[in-house]
């Protein structure tokens, strides 16, 4: 039997750039940053770095294809340097291209970056999908969006259990506002104010029932991580965060062609969370996790990821987030840093950003936004929409 | 025998009030005022020649398998198809899942394609060359802000099938002739017709060559007029319609009514649309004359028979008419490309269509044929070599199975503002099939307050692109909730 990644690999240094609106800043610009960040953290000197990961998601609109832009940017020295996408999951993705390559032996150190240029597509919101889902399904999918396909498990949710739409949207909207609150905290963020319920609930519509607040926005950003042996970290720091499982899942199909899935859960972050807490050795998550890192591309995937990755029970998210639960000062907060919505979602960083939360939190250096005695952080990194989705759930500890 | 044996009609669901249309235009041409009275049909932003005829011969095949045996033809008629290559009648035969055993053809030219279409698939027939027909003709025409055209047509399809058994109405005779008649005029690059003096129009076309070529046939059969039950012929101009069957020697209870206010003229389907509703109304032994004109003039002769009561559309012309939702003026306008709209970087962009896909997937691109697993029994689309269920997992193991005519109910919906549309919000979901399956799809033909979760809906053939910049049109099936019969 496979003994799985739990204590095999440790993060020694991170970066992650401001996310925001960076106009001034092409993709090379961040990647730069970030890695000059991680670089510093680890206190290693570049030429120690033996594999590196890119994740990038469009492509078309950024550094292009191939591990290259990289490899350029960086002037790493003909070191193997390989790009990898999975959707909104890449940034996971690239981690764990890093992480397998120190804990099979293949290399001592690997570097993981991520990063996107969203902000030079010309959209508000994300590039068309058009080209994105295949030559066969340009003819058989609906024009749709992000929005619109988060949307359609809101209005499943909402149906399954009961709900009115609009105390629904009440308790999105109080998602929403809970995350604003941590990233007003963090100057990395791209958006830094408080917002009301009130607030969320006027906003306009974006995909019924999904309004402008509930859904996070577009972005540049980057971010990376530097990842080692566990006896090379302790050699190095005296905090290193170990990975404590790290698993991803894709769908088979079953969700979008047959009558099965009832489109109220991602059945991908249930396959995944399931797994990964056998590989960290978790039995009882709500008691367990300290902190969580969630994909809020959209209200509705926070609050059904908190059911998804067992921390409240089937149909009862809204209680727990009534109770306070995920607040920063709650039991297990969730989105520390803002989130996605504080942060938007430049694709192919935002599991990195995710990580690197998870790592300074764990070592005590959030801030005022700082738990208190963080064990384990999990980060979740969704890609694709409810109806195809692929998802990555990580764990780490110290 | 050979005849008649189905039959149905096609209007979209918008409606342009004629009034409003006056207000927003008639001030570039008065004598439209006198024309805004009732309401005109409207298609869709997703509507076609094509997709109108598809519509109307679906409503008309009640049974497909009871048809489609031995080899037909399939001949589809209108003067606004979207390809001038790229044969449209063989489009609309992969939609209709009989592309294998019809020998198809299109008719264009004039408004009297849609009648040389019916005869000439009447002849072919009665010569042995194919045992039944699906005849459609369908139209969906660009006119000139302001013009007379754009205030008397209309837009709608109308299908009749034709056979040798079951006939309802047997071909007896008929009389075409050819004219060239120069108005309209338009070469194929061009969107709006040319057309000459109104008054030229009528007196020397609509109200000669009618009558003349009415009592020629009469003549040629030793028929009277007081022989018919009904006279169906086209003329756009509702005051000049009602005269050129008197001056036919018919009276006004014969004189079926062209629906100008509330449908308009529908061209080439005009004579087909007004025959399915005669068809209707029809009993047995009623003589009817069908007339088409453009570029001369078409008559036929029919006799209704015994059967005529046992055949029904799927969706009678009434409920058609009663199924409707006003548009404005701007958006009739935008829809028909006529009024060139902000659509945004999301309208802009459109990937390139590769064709060895459209041609490879057809079947599934246009007839919405997915597969069956015969291991265990679930139908899944887009058709599949591995089965999606996860017990079975089988490879290879698959069937055809259609869905288009499938028992279907909304999973889940939504109304995106993000994602472009013509006709905002851009309205999509998933839907359910009864007898297993599931399909993300576009919405059509409804607005989202109207939609909720278990809806039946059924399933609609539309254009799901017009790629502009490179000329290319795509079909796909989209959903439309089911409304209760009237």
């Amino acid at each position: 039997m496979a003994s799985g990644i739990k204590d095999k690999v440790a993060i020694i240094g991170m970066g992650c750039t401001k996310f925001g609106e960076r106009w001034d800043a092409s993709a090379e610009d961040l990647m730069v940053e970030a890695f000059q960040e991680a670089l510093e953290d680890a206190g290693i000197e570049k030429k120690e770095i033996e594999a590196a990961w890119l994740g990038t998601c469009f492509d078309e609109v950024n550094v292009g294809k191939s591990g290259i832009p990289l490899s350029q940017t960086l002037k790493l020295q003909n070191i193997p340097v390989t790009r990898v996408e999975n959707f909104c999951a890449t940034g996971t993705e690239a981690f764990r291209g890093a992480c397998y390559a120190v804990a099979s032996g293949a290399v001592k150190i690997a570097l993981a970056l991520g990063v996107e240029k969203l902000k030079d597509t010309g959209y508000g919101g994300l590039p068309d999908f058009g080209s994105v889902m295949g030559t066969l399904n340009r003819f058989i999918l609906p024009n749709f969006t992000a929005p619109g396909g988060f949307a359609l498990m809101a209005t499943r949710y909402f149906a399954k259990y009961g709900i009115n739409p609009e105390e629904g949207k009440r308790a999105l909207a109080k998602i929403s506002c809970k995350s604003h609150r941590a990233g007003a905290l963090n100057p990395k963020a791209h958006l830094r104010k408080e917002i009301t319920e009130e607030q969320v609930l006027k906003a306009p519509i974006i995909a019924w029932p999904l309004g402008l607040f509930d859904c996070c926005g577009v972005s540049d950003g980057a971010a990376a991580a530097i990842v080692t042996t566990p006896e090379i970290a302790r050699s190095i720091r005296k905090d290193p965060v170990f990975v404590k499982a790290l698993q991803v899942a894709a769908t088979s199909g079953e969700e979008l062609y047959t009558t099965r899935w009832d489109g109220t859960y991602l059945k991908t972050t249930t396959e995944a969370a399931i797994r990964a807490y056998k590989e960290a050795g978790i039995q009882k998550p709500r008691e367990e996790i300290s902190i969580l890192e969630v994909h809020d591309c959209f209200s509705i995937t926070e609050l059904v990821t908190y059911e998804d990755l067992q921390i409240s029970e089937r149909g009862r998210a809204i209680h727990d987030i009534n109770d306070g639960l995920f607040e920063l000062t709650g039991k297990i907060p969730c989105q520390s840093d803002g989130g996605l919505k504080c942060f938007g979602h430049p694709i192919g960083a935002s599991g990195l950003r995710m990580i690197y939360e998870v790592y300074k939190q764990l070592q005590g250096k959030a801030g005022p936004r700082q738990i208190p005695n963080p064990k384990l952080g999990l980060t979740h990194n969704l890609g694709g929409i409810p109806a195809f989705s692929v998802c990555s759930v990580a764990i780490f500890g110290l | 025998m050979v005849g008649i044996t189905a039959f149905g009609a096609y209007l979209p669901r918008y409606r342009l009030d004629r009034k409003e249309m006056a207000k927003a235009i008639s001030w570039i041409n008065a004598s439209t005022l006198g024309l805004a009275s009732g309401e005109r049909t409207v298609a869709n932003y997703d509507e076609d020649a094509i997709t109108l005829a598809v519509a109307a011969s679906r409503n008309a095949i009640t049974d497909p398998s009871s048809i489609f045996k031995r080899k037909g033809v399939l001949h589809a008629a209108s003067t606004s198809f979207p390809y001038a290559e790229r044969l449209n009648s063989a489009i609309i035969s992969e939609a209709l899942e009989c592309a294998d055993i019809v020998s198809t053809a299109d008719f264009t030219g004039s408004a009297r394609a849609g009648t040389t279409a019916l005869l000439a698939g009447l002849e072919r027939i009665q010569a042995g060359a194919a045992s039944w027909g699906i005849i459609t003709a369908s139209e969906v025409r660009k006119t000139r802000p302001g013009s007379s055209d754009e205030f008397l047509q209309g837009d709608g399809g109308a299908t009749v099938l034709l056979g040798k058994d079951r006939v309802i109405a047997a071909f007896v005779g008929s009389l075409s002739f050819s004219a060239d008649f120069p108005s309209p005029l338009r070469e194929p690059s061009k969107p709006f017709p040319r057309v000459w003096e109104e008054r030229w129009i009528r007196d020397e076309g609509f109200t000669k060559l009618i009558p003349q070529a009415i009592k020629t046939y009469l003549a040629q059969k030793s028929l009277s007029p007081e022989s018919f039950r009904f006279i169906i012929y086209p003329c756009p101009y509702p005051r000049e319609h009602g005269l050129i069957g008197k001056m036919a020697g018919f009276s006004d209870e014969q004189i079926l009514n062209p629906l100008f206010l509330t449908v308009g003229d529908t061209g080439s389907a005009h004579p087909l649309l007004l025959l399915a509703w005669a068809l209707e109304q029809s009993c047995p032994k009623d003589q009817i004359l069908l007339v088409g004109y453009g570029s001369g003039v078409d008559v036929l002769h029919f006799e209704v028979t015994d059967l005529v009561g046992s055949v029904k559309p799927a969706k009678s012309l009434e409920e058609m008419l009663n199924r409707k939702a006003p548009i404005s003026y701007q958006k009739f306008l935008a829809f028909r490309e006529v009024l060139e709209v902000e659509t945004g970087l999301r309208g802009e962009f459109q990937a390139e269509s590769p064709l060895s896909v459209m041609w490879r997937n057809r079947k599934a691109l246009l007839g919405l044929v997915g597969s069956r697993c015969t291991q265990c029994g679930t139908p899944q689309f887009p058709p599949q070599r591995v089965c999606v269920v996860s017990e079975c997992q089988a490879v290879n193991k698959m069937e055809p199975y259609s869905f288009s005519r499938k028992k279907a109910t909304i999973f889940s919906y939504t109304g995106d503002n993000l994602a472009f549309s013509y006709d905002p919000p851009q309205i999509y979901g998933i839907v359910d099939f009864e007898e297993g399956g599931r399909m993300m799809l576009d919405f059509t033909d409804c607005s989202l307050g109207e939609l909720q979760v278990g809806m039946e809906v059924e399933l609609s053939f539309r254009r799901k692109y017009h790629d502009r910049h490179r000329g290319v049109h795509t079909y796909f099936w989209k959903a439309v909730p089911v409304t209760a019969k009237h």
